[in-house]
């Protein structure tokens, strides 16, 4: 396979690296203009360069509740990420065999897939207000966002466990581990690392949730409805700062959770290390 | 993978215990069962309550009165008749369809074409990681920042007018680039066309390699290749994009609202102008007619794949 690169290696190279930036170059523009002077606009050109929007994030007239959204919304990621991970772990165990209904619960999360976000908002919204209960991020915001983060960590999990070798599993009960003390002990550490992925999807899918937040987060905004509301009144720079600010923290995130994966690996690779030598 | 073996150790252990017992199987298969269902139970729940009631709730609501301040249980058909006579309906449908036909047609070419060249051009697995990831990051950030993105770019006094002008391509900035059909189309795949890419680099990784070098050997061109085995063993990948695609671009209201500056229409903002209006029963049958309509499509595009194979 190592011969010489042919003509269509440095066309696709070339299609690649277009598609990185039609992928990236728009959010780096903002990224740039967010720095623009005080009195720059939307658009090029930049007349000088400050913090000055980034200041204005700081003042409550500017931006409206910004802060609070921020807030609303990390709680409720890290709410969705964690109930995401363990009812993923829990659903691709039970998977793993055919139960009475299996087939029904599992093309009921394809479904919960496929289902337009407006649908799971407007249908949430109406039980809300037929049993008049107060619709809350915290409650019914939390609900309908699962419907959309359960199904890709229910997926991951799936794919995980195809792949999972139950000879480990035989192993430690051949040596008497209880049901429990297998997965707690032999399973769950096998399968952390995909797990890190599971978060990851939950808390950023939950994190940038608009469709399904819109009718069921109540009076008090999470951060992409108030970002978005700020698309219809405010016709400044502070906009791509908000953007710029917001990105840079989910890139944070991303980053953790990666930094996270690699160091599971490294640590993986060096207590496996020495399991064959022995017999080398 | 063997569903029998995840139940083979309670077996194991009743088969110590029970050696005797006739019908002890169908005693373990019960305790399995039993446990697979507690595993569940959070998650049917969950989904018993904000999908399948909410749904439920759409369709009964579909069927019920309003007025300007309120809605009340009834059981009329006006907001159906309204939803199939009126001339808005069909229009509304054919542009949203475009819309969807657009996108899929260019996410499916950019998404093959992105992994194709990762999963046969890049050669070592730690760059084809690498550059997937590069790929897969965006879609981890905010989707209305990313469409926001687009002003500064697309404006009148935007970076791709000023290139063009600049260029003397144009003489007058062009006023359709940004808030049009066209900006909605370009939102979406940029959007969505990672839900392309991933599966379909999935599939493509699976493909024995040696398939390719026995095509090679047998004098196979590169074309061929490319027609006769890449592209039906990746069909799995394809559709499984193609259902993530289409049916986000069907219920979306917010980026053709957004990225059209509100000229443009499509089935989800029908949906929401008339939840904004509190007419919830129009909204109601104009969701269970659209929920109809993508579960159709859905359900022709899952004859072509089995999503469980896949993952």
């Amino acid at each position: 396979m190592m011969e010489k690169r042919s003509q269509s290696f440095y066309f696709l190279a070339f299609f690649f690296i277009v598609f990185v930036l039609f992928l990236y170059g728009p959010v780096l523009t903002i990224g740039i203009l967010s720095f623009q002077g005080p009195k720059g606009g939307l658009t090029f050109p930049m007349n000088g360069v400050s913090l000055h929007w980034f200041y204005d994030l700081f003042e409550e007239q500017a931006v409206g509740d910004f802060w609070g959204a921020f807030r609303r919304s990390f709680i409720l990621g890290l709410m969705v990420m964690v109930t995401t991970v363990i009812l993923s772990v829990m659903g691709g165990l039970a998977f793993r065999n055919k139960f009475n209904g299996s087939n029904f619960l599992f093309y009921l999360v394809i479904s919960s897939l496929v289902i337009p976000s407006i649908l799971i908002s407007l249908g949430v919204g109406l039980i809300f207000n037929i049993l008049d209960f107060e619709v809350h991020w915290s409650t019914s915001g939390f609900g309908a966002q699962l419907t959309w983060t359960l199904p890709f960590g229910l997926l991951i999990m799936f794919a995980v466990f195809n792949r999972f070798d139950s000879a480990y599993e035989e192993a430690a009960r051949d040596l008497g581990a209880s049901w429990w003390q297998t997965i707690r002990y032999v399973v769950l550490p096998i399968i952390a690392p995909s797990l890190i992925g599971v978060a990851l999807f939950g808390f950023t899918l939950s994190y940038d949730e608009f469709a399904r937040t819109l009718l069921t987060s109540g009076s008090r905004n999470t951060l992409p409805l108030e970002i978005f509301g700020m698309t219809t009144n405010v016709t400044t720079p502070v906009l791509y700062a908000l953007g710029t600010m917001t990105t840079i923290f989910s890139l944070l995130i991303i980053l953790t959770f990666l930094l996270i994966t690699y160091v599971f690996g490294q640590r993986n690779r060096r207590q496996t290390s020495d399991a064959g030598k022995a017999i080398l | 993978m063997d569903p029998e073996q995840f139940c083979s150790g309670f077996r194991y252990k009743r088969d110590r215990t029970s050696i005797m017992k006739t019908g002890k199987s169908e005693v373990v298969a019960k305790a399995a069962q039993k446990l697979s269902w507690f595993l569940v139970l959070p998650l049917v729940l969950i989904l018993a309550f904000f999908l399948i009631l909410p749904l439920v709730t759409i369709g009964i609501v579909s069927f019920w009165d309003y007025n300007e301040w309120n809605f009340f249980p009834a059981f009329i058909f006006d907001n159906y008749h309204y939803v199939f006579t009126s001339h808005v309906t069909l229009a509304t449908y054919l542009k949203t369809l475009k819309f969807t036909v657009l996108t899929w047609f260019f996410c499916v070419t950019i998404g093959f074409t992105v992994a194709y060249f990762l999963a046969f051009h890049v050669r070592s697995l730690k760059w084809q990681i690498a550059l997937f990831l590069l790929c897969t990051i965006p879609f981890w950030t905010s989707n209305i920042i990313r469409m926001i993105s687009w002003i500064p770019f697309l404006g009148r006094n935007g970076i791709a007018n000023s290139i063009l002008l600049e260029m003397g391509i144009i003489e007058a900035p062009l006023e359709w680039l940004l808030f049009s059909d066209f900006a909605v189309v370009l939102a979406f795949v940029h959007l969505y066309a990672l839900f392309m890419v991933v599966p379909i680099f999935n599939t493509m990784m699976r493909i024995d390699k040696s398939l390719i070098e026995a095509a090679h050997d047998a004098g196979a061109s590169g074309f061929q290749i490319l027609t006769n085995i890449i592209i039906p063993l990746t069909k799995p990948g394809i559709m499984i994009g193609s259902i993530f695609v289409i049916t986000l671009v069907m219920g979306d209201f917010i980026t053709v609202r957004f990225m059209s500056g509100g000229q443009s229409a499509s089935v989800g903002r029908i949906i929401s102008n008339e939840i904004a209006l509190l007419q919830y029963p129009a909204a109601a049958a104009n969701a269970v007619v659209l929920l109809s309509v993508v579960i159709f499509m859905v359900a022709i595009m899952l004859r072509f794949v089995d999503i469980r194979k896949e993952l």
